[in-house]
């Protein structure tokens, strides 16, 4: 066992610094970030010492031991556009983007899960076959269009909800979060119906091939055959049995949807991560993206490492075969 | 079925939002201040937010003719001695007074902020000495004779002493050699209110990065009181949901909407604002041997050729870009700079004559044209990509082949800077709105040493100008330098140097109770917006 984690926690030291040199040589090939940064009336003698300043006049490699010098000591460099440390300004961002992701996840699941069991329990009804061809539309129609279609028909045709940004928060536990007041929860309903979605349709359809598998097993038959009520038998029975591939892809999910809410951070002017990154990547403000990036990588590799090593607890036959490799 | 939904669309506004305008304005902004520091960042969108809390000594309006700002009023003792006098009665927002402490201490600041990507020395490089001769008047002394210096002082705000901490008396030293400035607040520290006080006509009332940013009405400006008690600016990067967020009245304004929206947004109810803005879009040309990218000339560089350089210009229709492409919101350019703008000839636009074109092609000896890149940046201007093609297909028809290499503006500038393109095609906002600025910048013969030259990428060279302009940049009289301007510029024109095609025009759309006096400098202030009537 302590082999396998070992090995294991190798692998992932090793893809984080493979990630590093991949992110920091393509962020080094887009653009010289002074041409887009520096007034254009300032004079050669200006860029160049605006260059000098920001290090960017030294070759690639010693930019790169620079880095990863202070990277290991948890400085991710300082934001050329902002002034301050790159982490700074992300984790300042990132509350915004977790509350979106979260409020995401329980619309996905909380809507998803029902409607996929209800799909699976009567798949040749109405019902179930309007449920399915609704996730192929959530499934298909981008998420860009998506967004902007929520804008146009509640916002602007309707009136009911604001059209973007994030409108009143107030402090909860340390954190600036809006789900609290009315005006941040008007605000926040759009873009997380937006990012919900996609991972909507996903759990639909994996819950109702699931209850549809469930269904067949011979333990259902036979507590339908014991007498026991049909909403026992689907609370307990199939939902139990269903839940565990839906909470795998779960927690696969929010990982990605902390990471890439790009799109509907951008549609709906939401002031997450996502927004930084892209607007990061318009000012060619290299240390945020690298920064950026990198803490990406590493919230996915810690996950993906928690997630093997779970199921190498819960099933042997991973333990044993890894061994042997 | 149209008008029905337009209606609708009218009526939604009108119920939701009326209420609101009476005090509160919401503005939606294309790109966001990265810092409320007014002396970080060099920046456009900085400074159009930091122009609502901070003054400075001079101001530009709406067409930038320069006025008085802080200073009242201020006269040329010699060549390099400037005499100002300050505004009495100025109070920044936390009460205290304004004085020539105040201006020291501000240009003091300036070489001392840390980390700035674009600094502001490059207005106060000039400054050899500022004393103070009693509170209200001030000494300037420039190391040469600097005529622009008076415009140039629009550049820096002015922030309070006493609130950042200085000592009782300060003391000017050149390149940040200042005495008695205390600890001064870097950066960071600004966007707290307690922090960033000016003597503006709105307070900051809070900075969310990212978010928004609010002003409250400063009621004790010295200017009367500010229209609105309170101003919300919020960054909306993308044009579909900022033109949405004006539909759906979340915000009361915005700024650059897409063109291809603006019939909508008229038939919508909404007003829209447009103006001729101070930015020129021109084609450069490299002018030296062995430029990259040119085929079937040769080994010789035909852009050496002026004949060569007139028959590109002549070769393009301005009013059919201006029309077409650009939906009637440019202006064909005969110059770098629009008439009555200082240093402007109003010289007549090239005409589109494609016969005259060929003609000359062949004097030069092209009579088969030649194949060429031209670069273009495709997310800086508006519709610029669409324009670089327009003019690509109106040089094939007189034998040239183009290849557009269109890129987004990080790469583009970038390879423009190295200078990767035979021809490219680029914008350029006269800050101080002077010819100089377009002049010194992008036409005056690149040299590292004097910093002439330095947006020059077509490395054109003309000496005889370059005396010219560096005469009319050591003028202080306004007349004779406005004389001496035209004169450059009309040297660089004649040898079709560079190539102007079209001026933008910068365009607002807002509710029909607003009014919005249009800026050449494309800045959206709060300061300027007005309930109409």
């Amino acid at each position: 066992m302590i082999v396998y984690l070992v090995r294991r926690a190798g692998q992932s030291v090793l893809a984080v610094v493979a990630m590093a040199v991949l992110v920091f040589l393509g962020v080094y090939a887009i653009g010289n970030p002074v041409d887009v940064l520096i007034n254009p009336e300032a004079t050669q003698a200006q860029i160049a010492a605006t260059t000098q300043r920001l290090g960017l006049d030294k070759p690639l490699w010693q930019q790169f031991g620079i880095f990863l010098g202070n990277a290991i000591h948890g400085d991710l460099g300082t934001s050329f556009v902002y002034g301050r440390p790159a982490l700074d300004i992300i984790l300042e961002r990132l509350p915004a983007t977790m509350e979106l992701a979260v409020v995401a996840l329980i619309l996905s699941v909380g809507l998803g899960v029902p409607l996929g069991v209800w799909a699976g329990l009567r798949p040749h009804g109405l019902a179930g076959k309007t449920i399915m061809g609704g996730s192929i539309l959530g499934f298909s129609l981008p998420n860009f269009w998506q967004g902007m279609l929520l804008i146009l028909v509640f916002a602007v045709l309707l009136g009911w909800l604001p059209a973007g940004g994030r409108g009143q928060t107030t402090e909860f536990m340390g954190l600036e979060v809006s789900f609290l007041t009315l005006d941040g929860l008007s605000h926040l309903i759009l873009p997380a119906i937006n990012l919900a979605l996609f991972k909507m349709s996903l759990i639909i359809r994996l819950a109702r091939a699931n209850t549809r598998e469930v269904c067949l097993q011979d333990y259902v038959k036979f507590a339908r055959a014991k007498g026991l009520s049909g909403r026992r038998v689907v609370m307990v029975h199939v939902l139990k049995n269903i839940m565990i591939p839906v909470v795998t892809i779960i927690g696969l999910e929010l990982g990605s949807m902390v990471a890439f809410a790009i799109v509907t951070e951008t549609v709906f002017a939401w002031p997450g991560m996502g927004k930084l990154l892209i607007d990061s990547i318009n000012l060619l403000d290299r240390p945020v993206i690298v920064a950026y990036l990198m803490l990406t990588v590493l919230i996915i590799v810690t996950i993906n490492f928690l997630v093997d090593v779970i199921y190498s607890l819960l099933d042997p036959r991973i333990r044993l075969s890894e061994m042997k490799g | 079925m149209k008008a029905g939904k337009t209606s609708l669309i009218a009526g939604i506004f009108a119920l939701g939002a009326m209420p609101a305008l009476a005090q509160d304005l919401a503005i939606g902004l294309k790109s966001e201040a990265t810092s409320m520091d007014p002396q970080f960042h060099q920046l456009s969108t900085n400074i159009q937010v930091h122009k609502n809390v901070f003054e400075t000594l001079t101001s530009q309006d709406a067409v930038q003719k320069v006025g008085p700002g802080l200073a009242t009023e201020w006269e040329a003792v010699d060549d390099t001695t400037w005499r100002f006098k300050l505004r009495e009665g100025v109070k920044f927002h936390d009460g205290t007074d304004f004085t020539a402490r105040d201006v020291i201490y501000s240009f003091c600041r300036v070489p001392l902020v840390e980390n700035s990507p674009s600094p502001f020395t490059i207005y106060t490089a000039s400054i050899a000495d500022m004393t103070a001769e009693d509170d209200h008047t001030l000494i300037v002394r420039t190391e040469a004779t600097n005529p622009l210096l008076p415009a140039e002082l629009w550049s820096i705000s002015i922030i309070s002493a006493d609130t950042l901490g200085a000592e009782e008396e300060v003391v000017f030293g050149p390149q940040g050699t200042c005495e008695g400035l205390g600890d001064v607040p870097q950066s960071p520290a600004f966007n707290s209110p307690d922090v960033a006080v000016g003597t503006g006509p709105y307070k900051l009332e809070s900075y969310t990065r990212g978010s928004e940013l609010t002003l409250t009405r400063f009621d004790e400006h010295w200017g009367g009181t500010p229209a609105w008690e309170r101003v919300v600016m919020r960054p909306i990067t993308s044009d579909g949901p900022r033109v949405a967020a004006l539909l759906a009245g979340d915000v009361d304004m915005i700024e650059s909407p897409p063109i291809q929206d603006i019939p909508r947004l008229e038939d919508g109810g909404f007003k829209i604002v447009d103006a001729l803005s101070n930015r020129i879009i021109y084609l450069h040309m490299r002018q030296e041997e062995g430029a990259p990218g040119i085929e079937g000339a040769g080994d010789t560089n035909p852009l050496m050729d002026a004949r060569v350089r007139e028959a590109i210009s002549l070769s393009i229709n301005r009013e059919a870009i201006a029309e077409r492409i650009m939906g009637g919101y440019a202006q064909p350019a005969g110059e770098l700079l629009p008439p009555p703008m200082f240093g402007s000839s109003g010289r007549p636009v090239d005409a589109y004559d494609p016969d005259r074109a060929k003609e000359l092609l062949t004097e030069a000896g092209y009579p088969d044209g030649f194949t060429i890149t031209l670069g273009t940046p495709n997310d800086r201007y508006i519709n610029d990509e669409q324009v670089a093609q327009a003019v690509a297909q109106m040089l094939a028809r007189i034998g040239i082949q183009v290849n557009v290499d269109a890129s987004t503006a990080s790469q583009f500038f970038s390879r423009r800077n190295a200078l990767e393109f035979p021809i490219y095609m680029a914008g350029w906002g006269a800050s101080s709105g002077e010819m100089s600025s377009p002049l010194k910048s992008l036409v005056a013969t690149f040299d590292e040493k004097t910093g002439m030259g330095p947006t020059n990428a077509g490395r054109y060279s003309n000496p005889a100008m370059d005396e010219v302009l560096l005469r009319a940049m050591s003028t202080i009289d306004d007349a004779e330098r406005d004389s001496l301007l035209q004169e450059a510029g009309t040297m660089v024109l004649d040898d079709y140097g560079i190539i102007p095609l079209h001026y933008e025009q910068t365009v607002w759309a807002m509710k029909p109770e607003l009014d919005y006096e249009p800026r050449v400098d494309q800045y959206t202030m709060a300061t300027e917006v007005k309930p109409a009537g």
